[in-house]
């Protein structure tokens, strides 16, 4: 029969059981924090609050926030809670410089993670009987590590196969009978294409799930997925600052994510306010960890808007739901799955010389992103001749692309060409339909 | 020896253009040669005009980014083979040439060829110990 749980016991822990839990390990992670992190201490000082005033659940409203510059100005050691030597691991945020997030592990949080990674193999309905092709990146992103440790747990057959090189992986698909497919939406639907145009039908293709995240994409992007693979589309949602993906996962109801609400204490606040919302608003994603060793966040600010909801579901999960995230509270956009900040691209403009008047435009081609940037050329800089803007616009996408790690096609056109509404540029023109 | 040409950068869309011509026009000055080399995106517009500094005052205070380029100005027979001659005393002096352009006068039994070229004073030299007759804005404001 096929298992539906990876910790029965816990992920369908009634809830008043989950609250108990988390409640007792609030207050054990509010006093690791406090005694370990001198920065977060200071933050507790400048509000007025102590471990001692942190009973339960019901105190966490008093906690200060940690936002991404608050991990940017403790980089890279500022935040970590235990020796080094207790520490196992790092993995950090997608390279875009000067908002790199290191993040550190001891066994401890490896385990924790991997479990988390391994309930939603598990909830898209992997067992040991299972080959599981993981096609996300390797190394310091979190899509690869992740994923492979959920799958060892669960005992499939493990193909660590990374991304890119998509002959390799539709060969290696093809003849080991890979199961389970763990990548990025916008690559998965990229090997159904490449499956298609070799002429491969759905059945096929011996693949049964996959398990999608990392990068934001709608409910018609998941039914393209099904229908070239022949397969259910499983989302799974986390951030490096919190561990990595396996945060919270879909089960077969296919109606939002469960969070691990053993591991991890979820609300809703007002972006704007801080004011905490009450269950089924919308508003922005805050986590608490609350059982992490070396690198605990208490009430992170992750910038995604969603909604939570605790309404029972048919899987039997206790743990609530998460919708898959609606938007963002600040401007970041992620384009080829990399975090990009408007401001990286003011930072490089005002570095080579130019006035900051941009505009950025991101749109989906197929399933790859285009991003262009369109930048008011520089007087000083303008010359007579087509090889000399090109060469300007060959220079500036290179600077961008140092700070980026990804490649915009840019654009040099006349000073005060870039639209103004009311005075002020729009900088970001995004085209793609993300959300649903 | 200076010939000046107003160089201007535009967006390739339309009615990008009409907007100088219209400009210069209501301030008097006459376009004496002109030429653009645009790519998908933008355009780069040249001109020869009548009066330098009415134009590139008009301009800017429209908001065009502009520049004055120094070109070489050059005066050539209207027959065949005229134009050749002149680019082989560049050839032979290993002058690189960016671009250039020709204009015609209704006056005149010649023909002026406007060069950008990657060293002015050596291509000028060269030109006139060749016998070639070099052009200067004075010139230009005459015709």
């Amino acid at each position: 029969m096929e298992k539906r749980y990876y910790q029965k016991d816990i992920e369908t822990m009634p809830v008043e059981d989950i609250k108990k839990l988390q409640s007792e390990k609030l207050v054990k992670q509010v006093r690791h924090v406090y005694d370990n992190v001198p920065y977060y201490r200071a933050l507790m000082e400048e509000k007025g609050v102590t471990p001692d005033d942190i009973h339960g659940v019901e105190d966490l409203h008093k906690l200060p926030f940690l936002t991404k510059s608050d991990l940017r100005d403790a980089y890279p050691y500022g935040l970590l809670a235990k020796p080094l030597s207790e520490c196992v691991r790092i993995q950090s945020t997608s390279g875009t410089t000067g908002r790199r997030v290191v993040a550190f592990y001891t066994q401890h949080d490896i385990e924790l993670w991997e479990d988390c990674c391994a309930r939603a193999i598990v909830a898209a309905g992997g067992t040991n009987e299972d080959v599981c092709q993981v096609a996300y990146g390797y190394g310091l992103f979190t899509g690869g590590p992740g994923l492979n440790g959920g799958s060892h747990k669960v005992g499939c057959l493990t193909l660590p196969m990374s991304s890119g090189n998509t002959e390799r992986q539709i060969q290696f698909m093809q003849d080991l009978g890979a199961t389970i497919l763990c990548c990025t939406p916008s690559y998965a639907a990229y090997i159904g294409e490449t499956l298609k145009e070799k002429g491969y039908t759905p059945d096929q293709i011996p693949l049964k799930a996959g398990i999608f995240g990392a990068e934001p994409w709608t409910e018609e992007m998941r039914r393209g997925i099904e229908e070239s693979l022949g397969i259910k589309a499983y989302d799974i949602y986390g951030l490096t600052e919190t561990s990595g993906p396996g945060v919270s996962f879909e089960c077969e109801e296919q109606t939002g994510m469960h969070i691990n609400e053993d591991h991890f204490l979820a609300e809703i606040i007002d972006p704007d306010t801080g004011e905490v919302l009450p269950e089924g608003s919308k508003g922005e994603l805050v986590f608490t960890s609350l059982d992490k060793e070396a690198f605990p966040l208490l009430r992170y600010r992750t910038r995604d808007i969603c909604v939570l909801s605790r309404k029972p579901c048919s899987c039997g999960r206790t743990h609530i739901k998460m919708s898959k995230p609606m938007g963002r509270s600040d401007d970041m956009m992620i384009i080829r799955g990399v975090n990009v900040f408007p401001s990286q691209i003011e930072t490089v403009l005002l570095n080579e010389g130019y006035q900051p008047n941009y505009q950025i435009v991101v749109d989906r081609v197929g399933n790859t992103d285009t991003f262009d940037v369109n930048v008011e050329m520089n007087p000083d800089q303008f010359t007579d001749t087509v090889s000399g803007v090109t060469a300007l616009e060959k220079s500036l996408a290179a600077a961008m692309k140092t700070m980026l790690g990804i490649n915009p096609a840019v654009h040099l056109v006349p000073p005060k060409s870039i639209t103004r509404s009311e005075g002020k540029a729009v900088r970001v023109i995004d085209k793609r339909k993300l959300h649903d | 020896m200076s010939l000046k040409q107003l160089t201007v950068f535009v967006k390739n869309e339309r009615g990008a253009l009409v907007g100088i011509t219209d400009a210069l026009a209501a301030h008097n000055v006459n376009i004496r040669a002109l030429s653009i080399a645009d790519t998908e995106e933008f355009g780069i517009l040249r001109m020869i005009v009548s009066d330098n500094d009415v134009a590139a005052a008009t301009l800017t205070e429209q908001g065009y980014l502009l520049k004055m380029t120094d070109v070489v100005g050059v005066k050539i027979g209207d027959a065949p083979g005229k134009l050749s001659k002149a680019l082989a005393v560049l050839d032979d002096a290993k002058i690189n040439m960016e671009y250039l352009y020709a204009f015609m006068t209704r006056t005149e039994k010649h023909a002026y060829v406007v060069l950008r070229v990657a060293n002015n004073a050596a291509a000028e030299a060269a030109l006139e110990a060749a016998g070639f007759h070099l052009i200067t804005d004075a010139d230009v404001a005459k015709l």
